[in-house]
C-alpha cells in the first residue's frame, strides 16, 4: 500500500492544498478540535474528533438559497447558485464517513437539493482510521468499522506512517495527485495496528448496544412508550445534540426582507425548539416531550422505515459527550429496549 | 455523603413531608450524570447518585416543579441556592412547596478537562486524596484533581448556603475568590484586542441556546429569540455579527440577576467563557452601584431596579472611557 512517513505530513498537506483548498481537524486552545482550512504551519490534530462534525462541509449550518428583486408588480427571482470550489476533508472518522451515506439518502434523493449535491461533488472526503476510539464510541452498533472508514479515499496510522487507499475513481484521483510523496510500505505493522484497535472496540463499554429492538416496524410500540416522560424529563429543550450531531438534517427556511428585496435563508433547526416545525395552523408538538421522542424516533424508527432499515445514528458519541443534561440516544436505547 | 442524602430523602418521603425528590442520576460512565426526579425509595436506591460530578444546579427545574402539587425535596449546592434565592425573589418559583437541604458544594469536576489531557476511554474515576485514578480502556491514568475542577468551581464564590430547611454537612462562609482576575485582564486591554477576544470566542457559537436554557435568570416565558412575532427570532446567525448580539443582549438581559453560577460556560458545547460578560456586570455592578450578590438574599432591591439620588449617571460611560 502507498504511504507517507509521518513527520512529511508538511509537505503532504502543502502539496494538496497547492492546488485546492484543503480541511483538518485542527487542536484549539481548550485542547478540542475543529476542521481547519489549512495553512501552512498548521499540524492535524490527534484528537479522536471535532466538536462540530463534518456534515457542515455538505450541510452548512447557515446558507442563502435565492434572492427577489420586487420593483412594482414584477417579482425577480435571482438564483444566486455558485459552482463550487473543489476542497478536500482530510481526516474524516468513520462515524462521520458514514454520515454523509445518511445525509445523501436525504438529500440527494428526488428532488435533489442542488446546493448540496454542489458540495458534494466538489469535494473529496478522505477519511482517517481510528486507533485510539473512546467510550462514548458506539459506532459498531450500526455497522460501521473503525479500522476501515469508507470515504472516497481512507488512511491508515501505523504510528509511523499514513497509508492511502482509494475506495472510488476521486478517491484514486486524490492519491495519483500526491503520488510523488508517496512510496510503496509495507503493512505488517499497520495490520497489527488494525487488529489491535478492533480488539479494542470489542471490549468498548457501549460495544454491546443492539438495534434490535429498533426499527420501521417498531412504530407504536415505542411511539406509545410511557418512558419518555421520564426520559425527556430533564431536557433542557437546547439544540446542542441536534448541532453536533453528523446525521442531523432538519432546517428551516424563512424569506428575509433586507430592505432593498428579499433573501431566501435557510438554516438548520431543531427538534428540540419550541417552534421547530411551526406551520400557520400552529405547532404539531406542543410538549417537550413530544419534540424530544421525535429525534429519537426519527433516528431510530421514522428514518429506518424509509430507507430500507438504515437508522439515522452513526454512534460517533458527540451527544454523550456534549449534552448539558447528559441525556443522549444511547439512555433512550437503553430504556426502549426490548429484553 | 451520598447515602446519608439518600437515607434522609426516604424518611422525607416516608413521613409525607414531600412526594418527590430532585438530585442527580447516575449515567453509563462516571461523568454523565442526569438531573432527575425519584419518586420512590426504591428509585433512590436504585440511581440516586451525589459524587464529584454532579455539578448541575437543579434550582431551575424548580419553576416548574414547585408549580405542581405536593412538595419536592431539593439538594441544593451553595451556589444552587444562590440561584434559588433569586427565582424566589422573583416570584419564579413557590418556596413553600420546596423543602430545601443544604448540602456541600465542590469543587466538582469536568470531564472535558480530563479528556483534554488525552485521557479517552474513561472507565471510572476514583479521587484518592485529590488524585484522580482514572481506569480506561488503554490502562490507568493520573492526574490532579484541581487540574480537572469546572471553572465555575475554580473560582467558587461562596460555600455558604443563603437559603435551607436543613443541612447535611456543614455551612461555610462567603469566599474571598478570584473570579474577577480574568475581567481585569480583558478590562486592561486595548479596545482591539479585546474586540479580538471576544469576536473569536464568539464565532464559535453554534446558537444551540445551551447557556440560555440551562440559565437559572432566563426564565422568560417565551424568550424574544424563541419568538417569532418578535422580529428578531432567529435559530441561526443570519450574519457573522449577530451571535455576538445574542450574547451581549443575554448577559444585558440578565444583568444584576445573575448570581454567577457559572452553568453557561459550563454547558457550552464550545468552551465559550460565557461567564466572563456576566463578571463583567456584576463587577461594574459593585464599583458603580455598591456591593451586590444577586441571590444573597429575597427582599433587597436590585441596584438596576432602584433608584437612588446618589446613582450614577449615563455619562458615567464617557468618564471612565473607552480607551
Amino acid at each position: 500500500m502507498l504511504k507517507i512517513s509521518i513527520d512529511k505530513l508538511d509537505a503532504l498537506f502543502e502539496a494538496i492544498s497547492a492546488s485546492q483548498t484543503l480541511y483538518i481537524p485542527a487542536d484549539r486552545e481548550d485542547g478540542s478540535a475543529e476542521y481547519k482550512k489549512y495553512e501552512s504551519g498548521m499540524k492535524l490534530s490527534n484528537a479522536l474528533n471535532t466538536v462540530r462534525s463534518a456534515k457542515d462541509f455538505f450541510f452548512p449550518q447557515t446558507e442563502n438559497l435565492v434572492d427577489f428583486k420586487m420593483e412594482g408588480k414584477n417579482i425577480e427571482v435571482i438564483d444566486i447558485r455558485e459552482e463550487s470550489e473543489d476542497f478536500v476533508i482530510f481526516g474524516v472518522r468513520a462515524c462521520d464517513a458514514r454520515s454523509f451515506t445518511i445525509l445523501d439518502k436525504v438529500f440527494l434523493s428526488e428532488p435533489v437539493d442542488s446546493f448540496y449535491k454542489n458540495r458534494r461533488d466538489h469535494g473529496t472526503v478522505v477519511t482517517m482510521a481510528c486507533t485510539r476510539p473512546a467510550e462514548t464510541c458506539f459506532c459498531g452498533t450500526f455497522g460501521i468499522d473503525a479500522a476501515a472508514p469508507e470515504g472516497d479515499a481512507a488512511c491508515y496510522s501505523d504510528g509511523e506512517s499514513i497509508f492511502f487507499e482509494a475506495h472510488n475513481d476521486k478517491g484514486q484521483k486524490f492519491i495519483d495527485s500526491i503520488s510523488s510523496l508517496l512510496e510503496e510500505g509495507d503493512t505488517a505493522k499497520l495490520d497489527a495496528v488494525r487488529d489491535k484497535t478492533r480488539e479494542i472496540l470489542k471490549k468498548l463499554p457501549l460495544a454491546g448496544i443492539s438495534t434490535e429492538s429498533f426499527g420501521g416496524d417498531k412504530l407504536m410500540e415505542h411511539f406509545n412508550s410511557e418512558k419518555w416522560a421520564e426520559l425527556s424529563e430533564s431536557c433542557l429543550g437546547c439544540g446542542t445534540c441536534t448541532f453536533v450531531c453528523p446525521t442531523c438534517q432538519c432546517y428551516d427556511i424563512k424569506d428575509f426582507n433586507t430592505g432593498h428585496g428579499i433573501k431566501r435563508f435557510r438554516c438548520w433547526d431543531s427538534c428540540m425548539y419550541s417552534d421547530f416545525t411551526k406551520m400557520a395552523h400552529g405547532n404539531p408538538r406542543l410538549t417537550q416531550l413530544e419534540r424530544f421522542r421525535q429525534r429519537f424516533m426519527h433516528k431510530l424508527v421514522y428514518f429506518p422505515s424509509n430507507n430500507n432499515g438504515e437508522f439515522g445514528c452513526v454512534g460517533c458519541g458527540r451527544c454523550l459527550s456534549k449534552c448539558p443534561i447528559s441525556m443522549n440516544i444511547v439512555k433512550v436505547m437503553k430504556a426502549l429496549e426490548v429484553k | 455523603m451520598q447515602e446519608a442524602m439518600i437515607n434522609r430523602a426516604k424518611q422525607l418521603l416516608a413521613d409525607g413531608t414531600v412526594d418527590r425528590v430532585i438530585g442527580w442520576k447516575r449515567g453509563e460512565f462516571a461523568y454523565d450524570i442526569t438531573p432527575a426526579v425519584f419518586r420512590s425509595a426504591e428509585e433512590l436506591d436504585a440511581d440516586f447518585v451525589f459524587d464529584d460530578f454532579t455539578s448541575a444546579n437543579v434550582s431551575k427545574y424548580l419553576v416548574k416543579e414547585s408549580k405542581k402539587e405536593g412538595k419536592i425535596l431539593a439538594f441544593l449546592k451553595p451556589c444552587d441556592t444562590y440561584s434559588f434565592n433569586q427565582l424566589t425573589k422573583e416570584h419564579r418559583v413557590v418556596r413553600e412547596n420546596v423543602y430545601i437541604i443544604g448540602i456541600p458544594g465542590g469543587p466538582k469536576l469536568d470531564a472535558e478537562k480530563i479528556k483534554a489531557k488525552g485521557i479517552t476511554g474513561i472507565l471510572g474515576v476514583k479521587n484518592e486524596n485529590y488524585t484522580l485514578k482514572i481506569e480506561t480502556v488503554y490502562g490507568e491514568e493520573t492526574m490532579p484533581y484541581y487540574e480537572a475542577v469546572l471553572d465555575k468551581c475554580a473560582s467558587c464564590k461562596s460555600k455558604k448556603h443563603v437559603v435551607f430547611d436543613e443541612l447535611i454537612g456543614d455551612d461555610g462562609e462567603v469566599l474571598e475568590s478570584n473570579r474577577f482576575e480574568m475581567v481585569e485582564k480583558l478590562e486592561n486591554m486595548t479596545a482591539q484586542e479585546r474586540f479580538d477576544f471576544w469576536r473569536d470566542q464568539l464565532s464559535k457559537c453554534i446558537r444551540c441556546n445551551a447557556c440560555r436554557n440551562v440559565c437559572p435568570a432566563c426564565t422568560c416565558e417565551k424568550c424574544v429569540f424563541d419568538n417569532p412575532n418578535s422580529g428578531v427570532e432567529n435559530k441561526a446567525p443570519a450574519d457573522s455579527f449577530e451571535e455576538n448580539m445574542f450574547h451581549i443582549i443575554r448577559a444585558f438581559h440578565v444583568a444584576g440577576r445573575c448570581t454567577d453560577c457559572g452553568e453557561c460556560s459550563r454547558v457550552c458545547p464550545q468552551n465559550i467563557p460565557l461567564h466572563l460578560l456576566n463578571r463583567k456586570f456584576i463587577k461594574d455592578i459593585n464599583s458603580l452601584y455598591g456591593e451586590y450578590q444577586a441571590g444573597e438574599d429575597t427582599t433587597s432591591r436590585a441596584p438596576l431596579n432602584d433608584y437612588k439620588q446618589d446613582d450614577c449617571e449615563a455619562s458615567i460611560v464617557h468618564e471612565r472611557g473607552v480607551e
